[in-house]
């Protein structure tokens, strides 16, 4: 187990890495940052002067250097265009993602696994071909447009929630039902057919012999099983969830971190987006290898292949 | 896929096996609910917007200050005339989402052909040479998921100045994951088979096997995927128009008109909802349609 947990982190370390580059690459090699940085009405002198104030006439490898070293410490230097430290307002746009991010994925959880279970154990019936159709309606409707149609019906029309903004709990109802409604199809169809493997197995059949009642398999046998994988996809979609927070941010006017990085994408604040793609990116590795890990701890097989 | 697993099928009840594989899978479909929902909706949709000139008399670009915001024809001060009502340029609202739908499926299947390639050329030759290859390519997928993909293509299409162009060659670049992931593992199954190891005995060379022997056998699978990816680069592209950094005005992009019709639509809500509707029709007949093709197209002997 721990030449298996080693060896995957040094997977995601390098793959962190590995995202450092591009992330730095995409801003640099896509024209001059100091003519972006500057404007197109300096002077050339202006322009030179940018280009040394941001160390921006070092060599690439230099610059990616320093920016790596920062990087790790948590340091992505100052904003272009806000008056700050990019780390402050990651700092301070952080808590509104996460909060939309994780009660997101509870509201996928809460519609998903129930309607999983459900499906499978009713399958074939009008529940399950209503529960596949939702998942493809789901799949189908675009976050941002069930966002605005949520806002005009919930907010407009009945007036039972705000329109936008993160100020409390209300304002975080709208947005996460759109945020989470994306994932719901992927989790739904994991746990069905996990629920069906799992059913189909002879353990059940011997719990269901032993004269042990329906629902106890049902929840203590089966759902117990089948919601291993499910486990691992959530903290995966988490991790979707945190990159997809941009349009609901967007939407609902929340100054969180997508919020952030879409104004900085706007006004070319390099040093903001690359702190932003870094972040959602090693967030998202992080998952995904303690995903990998839970799986290989529940599953001794995998931890030998 | 399916002549090679028929002779130790498990015949379906319902088809008889006397028919050629072509006519089976040919049966199936039309007995697929999903995927004749699916193939129906998208064949309309498709039509409309190829023949938009002929089905509309309007030009979507033209403006008529004068008629900014009509209604359309179901609310109070709707007329025929303007049917699905006009935008706050007073742009005939029901030629932009016809003209609109050509960008929606131009941004798909121009994405899906530029992804498709470099993440079928990904997965075959991981999937085929294996070992280091294998290693390799497996990790460039691991760090293109590592990337969050809203975000990077906002962030290029901004540095490379947004239009539908950009759209198409950033997501391309961004969406092939499927792509190699399912060629590879389909390449491995294939790998390994007689009539791969019979054609190397015959001396044919790597790059012939690949063309002739591999990639006929993992169509099917990939055939599926273009379609389910075709869904989500129109998805995305109608995001990153809504954001205002994908296709640029004044293309009737749906995206854009939703963006567009955003501050009219506290007193106008059809104005996000006409748009709105149209996408999720087109995005779920393609998810049907793929869905359904792998149904119709899977291995007999798959229950």
């Amino acid at each position: 187990m721990l030449m298996f947990l080693l060896r995957r982190l040094a997977v995601a370390l390098s793959v962190v890495l590995t995202v450092s580059v591009i992330a730095f690459l995409l801003l640099h090699l896509s024209g001059d940052l100091a003519l972006a940085i500057a404007g197109p009405e300096a002077s050339p002198e202006q322009v030179a002067q940018v280009r040394a104030q941001f160390g921006l006439d070092r060599p690439m490898i230099v610059q990616y250097g320093a920016w790596l070293a920062d990087a790790a410490r948590f340091d992505f230097g100052r904003s272009f265009y806000f008056r700050d430290t990019v780390a402050a307002l990651v700092v301070q746009r952080m808590p509104v993602t996460l909060t939309l991010g994780a009660i997101s994925l509870g509201v996928a959880l809460v519609i998903a696994i129930p309607l999983g279970v459900l499906a499978a154990v009713k399958r074939g019936s009008w529940i399950d071909r209503a529960a596949l159709i939702f998942c493809a309606l789901g799949q189908a409707i675009p976050t941002f447009w069930l966002g605005l149609s949520l806002i005009i019906l919930f907010a407009v029309n009945l007036r039972w929630l705000p329109v936008s903004g993160s100020a409390t709990w209300a304002h975080y109802v709208l947005p996460s039902v759109a945020l989470g409604w994306y994932a719901v199809p992927a989790v739904m169809r994991l746990t069905r057919n996990g629920m069906l493997d799992v059913l189909a197995s002879d353990y059940i059949r011997t719990a269901r012999a032993k004269g042990l009642r329906w629902p106890q398999v049902l929840f203590k046998h089966a759902l117990r099983n089948a919601v291993v994988p499910v486990v691992a996809l959530a903290a995966v979609q988490f991790g979707f969830m945190l990159g997809g927070s941009i349009v609901v941010e967007a939407v609902f006017s929340m100054q969180g971190l997508g919020h952030l990085a879409w104004e900085a994408i706007a006004r070319k604040d390099f040093p903001v987006v690359q702190a932003v793609v870094m972040l959602l990116a090693t967030i998202y590795i992080g998952l995904t290898l303690l995903a990998d890990l839970l799986n290989a701890w529940l599953d001794p097989r995998i931890r030998v292949a | 896929m399916t002549s090679v697993s028929a002779s130790g099928a498990a015949p379906l009840d319902d088809v008889p096996l006397r028919r050629s594989p072509l006519a089976r899978m040919a049966k199936r479909a039309l007995r697929h609910p999903g995927f004749m929902a699916g193939t129906v909706v998208l064949a309309v949709l498709l039509l409309c917007s190829l023949a938009a000139p002929l089905i509309t008399a309007y030009d979507p670009y033209a403006q008529d200050i004068s008629r900014r915001l009509l209604p359309p024809v179901w609310q109070a001060k709707g007329t025929w005339e303007h049917w699905l009502g006009t935008d706050k340029l007073g742009r005939d609202y029901f030629a932009r989402l016809l003209y609109g739908g050509r960008i929606s499926l131009l941004i798909g299947v121009a994405t899906v052909l530029v992804s498709g390639t470099i993440g079928t050329a990904l997965g075959v030759a991981a999937g085929f040479f294996g070992g280091r290859v294998d290693l390799v390519i497996g990790y460039i997928i691991n760090v293109r998921l590592a990337l969050p993909v809203v975000l990077v293509a906002l962030a290029a299409a901004a540095l490379v100045g947004s239009s539908l162009n950009t759209v198409i060659i950033v997501l391309g670049l961004l969406l092939w994951d499927r792509f190699a992931v399912v060629a590879r593992s389909a390449t491995q199954q294939i790998a390994g088979a007689d009539f791969v190891a019979a054609a190397r005995s015959i001396g044919c060379s790597t790059r012939l096997i690949v063309l002739s022997e591999v990639l006929p056998n993992i169509l099917n699978p990939l055939i599926v995927i273009a379609t389910l990816e075709m869904a989500h680069a129109i998805l995305l592209e109608a995001a990153l128009s809504f954001l205002g950094l994908g296709v640029q005005p004044p293309l009737p992009s749906w995206g854009l008109m939703i963006a567009e019709g955003k501050q009219f639509m506290f007193f106008s809500p059809w104005v996000i909802t006409v748009p709105g509707v149209a996408l999720v029709a087109l995005v779920l007949a393609i998810n049907l349609l793929g869905d359904g093709l792998r149904d119709v197209t899977a291995p007999e002997n798959r229950s």
